[in-house]
């Protein structure tokens, strides 16, 4: 069973990693047909995620990365040799009956593989083509190499993350993997959603960088309009709310080995709800200018309190007074003991190939006509070949055999 | 390249949003996309409106510079939904919607009847976002919630501070629990409008910031699907399983900077040989002579071999240390500039606002400005997350005052 929401489109995607292949799983997961183009050579290892951890169990190579699994649910995947003219010609076959053509690579690696945007058109005139890569294919940084943490740093948003003094904690993930993906998603939606109306095609140039940087905007602004920098003395102090101002706001001390509280007071109600729970009595605190002006006192308050409790039972009590409060959620708290995770069935489990029945990373939007399905794991190594050069393109099982047997596909 | 004038990917398409701290800044992408998002408020103006920062710090329902980037682009109206007439008129214009943007406490709209369940039979087209801190009826739906406890509870903290684990995990900064889950409200948006264009139907949209937080965690979570592994934080880098070694160094002028991943490859090794001859830096560096063996590599360091082999461990160290040292005798700038230039994937630490003022991004065209004749000047806002020439993503004109569209419901009557 298939999501009914992309069924009419098809992607020819090169995507990796997560940056890229976050885009099409996305699209995948509401039934787009997104065809993978991998190249047998290298076991698609570009990819490098096709083999790396976290693994199922000991075996090894490019079937078993987990990653990737998660990744590339729900797509077909195609091996063409593009260093073969048979190869360029099947890829261009496939092109022809595509909607899209998508990929992160370095820039103009694409180009060089004979398929820049001027090719890709004269193949098909009205394709959407969407690059995405670290700082895009224009501007003078274009040829820089980036991964998740270098596009987080160069975008500003690793300096949010952080105390007063210290060096930036920034993200310890790659946060902007998930959302380079996620907004080369809405290029290449925007751009077909352009197309359906306009019949045009076009190249979008998706830079990581310039995502991630639109991400930061009344701090930006607080600079451009009124000159204060974020890089001053005293800031970041990311566990602090900036805006709007809020104290306490914080992740404090609970009981237990690396547990952690966050709870917060969003007005004068809150905080009297706090304060009566807690049992502070403190006029310096009664209003937001005195909790802001006395907020390290403020915090120790709090921590006094809260470590001493056990994480999950105090923002329940938190809760029951109307507090914004919850516990530091380890993996295992949120993916297997939460109601709401469990209820939103956002742990699908998908059948691969090799791995075998593997929990993936769900949607985090359910859609009342159209919803989303995960049920096929990432393909294996040109799994998807006869299906695809077969099935769609009609080239004969004799074929077949021969680009086999010629190392085309 | 950018014709200007183009219309955008969503020209035509017609938002109602009601104002929300959560779902602004979907707003705001679609309103960049091109559609005409109405941002609805109450007449008193919505409480967004008093977060700072404000201009000139003198605060005003008309200064708020939180109001102004996340409305960027929309009109505006004002309608009480409390009163019989105004939500009447609010009907009115969601007959004229493609989709609605809403981020109300699941039942508030159902208690007035202008929920989805209510208008959906007459408006069988009509696309509804919703966008939730739990969801609109799981378990938890009715839990209080911010920014700070949709990243603390769904996953994002527990992977981001320090190697010290007496300090507490971080949240990091602008609001990215919400921010994470306006990103899928989006995405949700255009799937259903392509949806639309060949099932002709709308539909409802239940998105969980919980959820959002929840599956962009990267290996926090897929660890543990895949291998019941829990990772834990480092100061700047991804949390593990197992302890990696440092990638933040300090440039002479005092910026941080992200040295990337260590030279593996003889090309990688002379690479840094050269830069570091050139800098004059070599006789400073007690550790040159590995950095000269790993330029003779014939095949990259395997990184199994580094803590087994001496040599491969002696060479792998040297490089991560030379770069260091390299980073920490000349600016952060010349170091991210110098790397790169070479190859090397580096990153400087910016802060916001140097993000605007770096060379690359004023090429692109990210720093826009945006006119306030209302104050007869411009401001530099954040301009687009990608380039498409044809139907260009872009801060269309500043956030709406109170009320200074209320021309379009009067038009309805």
């Amino acid at each position: 069973m298939k999501s009914e929401a992309l069924s009419h489109i098809r992607v020819c995607d090169f995507t990796g990693q997560l940056a890229g292949a976050g885009a099409t799983r996305w699209m995948a997961a509401f039934g787009a047909e997104i065809i993978r183009i991998e190249d047998p050579v290298r076991l698609g290892k570009w990819d490098v995620l096709r083999g790396t951890s976290p693994f199922v169990d000991e075996r090894r190579g490019h079937e078993f990365g987990g990653c990737f699994n998660n990744h590339n649910v729900e797509k077909l995947g195609v091996t063409l040799n593009l260093r073969t003219e048979r190869g360029k010609e099947l890829l261009a076959e496939i092109i022809a009956v595509s909607d899209a053509v998508t990929e992160n690579f370095a820039a103009g690696v694409l180009e060089r593989l004979g398929f820049g945007y001027d090719r890709l058109k004269e193949i098909k005139p009205d394709i959407l083509y969407v690059s995405n890569c670290g700082f895009g294919h224009i501007g003078p940084y274009r040829k820089y190499k980036t991964w998740g943490p270098i596009v987080q740093a160069c975008c500003g948003l690793t300096f949010t993350s952080g105390l007063p003094d210290m060096p930036s904690a920034g993200w310890g993930y790659s946060y902007m993997d998930h959302h380079g993906g996620n907004f080369m998603a809405m290029a290449i939606m925007a751009g077909l959603i352009h197309r359906s109306r306009t019949g045009e095609g076009q190249w979008i140039d998706m830079s990581c960088t310039d995502a991630g940087a639109t991400m930061l905007g009344p701090v930006a602004l607080d600079h451009t309009v009124n000159g204060r920098p974020l890089r001053r003395d005293g800031m970041p102090y990311s566990n602090r709310s900036q805006f709007p101002a809020m104290a306490p706001h914080g992740i404090y001390e609970a009981d237990g080995h690396d547990a952690w509280l966050a709870l917060a007071a969003r007005d004068d109600r809150d905080w009297q709800a706090i304060a009566g729970l807690l049992g502070i009595n403190d006029q310096r605190f009664d209003d937001l200018a005195g909790r802001l002006a006395y907020e390290d006192e403020l915090d120790d308050a709090v921590r006094t309190w809260s470590s001493g409790r056990d994480r999950f039972k105090a923002a329940a009590e938190l809760q029951a007074v109307g507090v914004a409060a919850a516990g530091v959620a380890k993996p295992e708290d949120r993916i297997d003991n939460d109601p709401n995770t469990e209820a939103w069935g956002l742990w699908p489990t998908v059948t691969h190939g090799e791995m075998g029945r593997v929990r993936v990373d769900g949607i985090p939007a359910h859609f009342s006509e159209t919803d989303w399905v995960l049920e096929r794991g990432g393909p294996l190594l040109g799994q998807h070949n006869r299906q695809i050069l077969g099935g769609l393109l009609g080239h004969s099982e004799t074929e077949l055999a021969d680009l086999a047997a010629e190392g085309v596909i | 390249m950018t014709g200007n004038d183009l219309p955008g990917a969503l020209a035509g398409i017609r938002v109602v949003e009601l104002a929300g701290e959560a779902s602004a800044y979907a707003g705001l992408l679609l309103a960049g996309m091109g559609a005409e998002v109405i941002v609805v408020e109450p007449p008193d103006g919505h409480h967004t409106r008093g977060f700072e920062p404000f201009l000139h710090d003198e605060p005003d329902p008309e200064r708020s510079l939180w109001w102004w980037h996340y409305n960027a682009s929309k009109l505006g109206v004002a309608l009480d939904l409390g009163d019989e007439d105004d939500r009447d008129r609010f009907c009115s214009l969601v007959a004229t919607a493609d989709v609605v943007l809403e981020s109300e406490r699941p039942g508030r709209l159902g208690d007035l009847g202008i929920d989805h369940d209510t208008l959906r039979a007459d408006h069988p087209e009509l696309i509804w976002v919703s966008l939730t801190p739990f969801g609109r009826s799981g378990p938890r739906s009715q839990e209080e919630s911010i920014d700070l406890t949709v990243l603390a509870g769904g996953g994002p903290v527990w992977s981001c501070g320090y190697d010290d684990h007496a300090i507490p995990p971080q949240r990091g900064g602008g609001n990215q629990g919400y921010q994470t889950g306006s990103v899928f409200a989006v995405l949700s948006a255009q799937t259903a409008l392509l949806a639309r264009d060949h099932t002709g139907q709308g539909q409802f949209v239940d998105v969980s910031m919980h959820a959002a937080a929840n599956v962009t965690t990267e290996f926090g979570s897929v660890q543990w699907l895949v291998a019941g592994d829990e990772v834990q934080r480092q100061t700047g880098r991804h949390a593990a399983i197992e302890p990696t070694t440092f990638t933040r160094a300090l440039s002479a002028d005092g910026i941080d900077v992200n040295t990337g991943f260590p030279p593996r490859s003889a090309r990688d090794f002379a690479v840094v040989v050269e830069w570091m001859e050139s800098l004059g830096l070599k006789d400073q560096f007690e550790e040159f002579f590995f950095l000269e063996m790993g330029a003779q590599l014939e095949e990259d360091l395997h990184l199994s071999q580094v803590g087994q082999d001496p040599e491969v461990t002696a060479m792998f160290g040297a490089a991560r240390e030379a770069v260091r040292f390299i980073s920490e005798n000349i600016t952060a700038y010349e170091f991210f500039i110098g790397a790169q230039e070479r190859g090397l994937a580096v990153g400087i630490i910016y802060s916001p606002e140097e993000v605007l003022a770096d060379p690359h991004f004023q090429e692109r065209g990210f720093p826009v400005e945006v006119e306030h004749e209302d104050l007869g000047r411009t401001f530099t806002y954040l301009g687009a997350p990608y380039i498409a020439p044809k139907s260009p993503y872009r801060i269309r004109h500043r956030a709406p005052h109170l009320g200074e569209h209320n021309s379009i419901i009067e038009a309805l009557a």
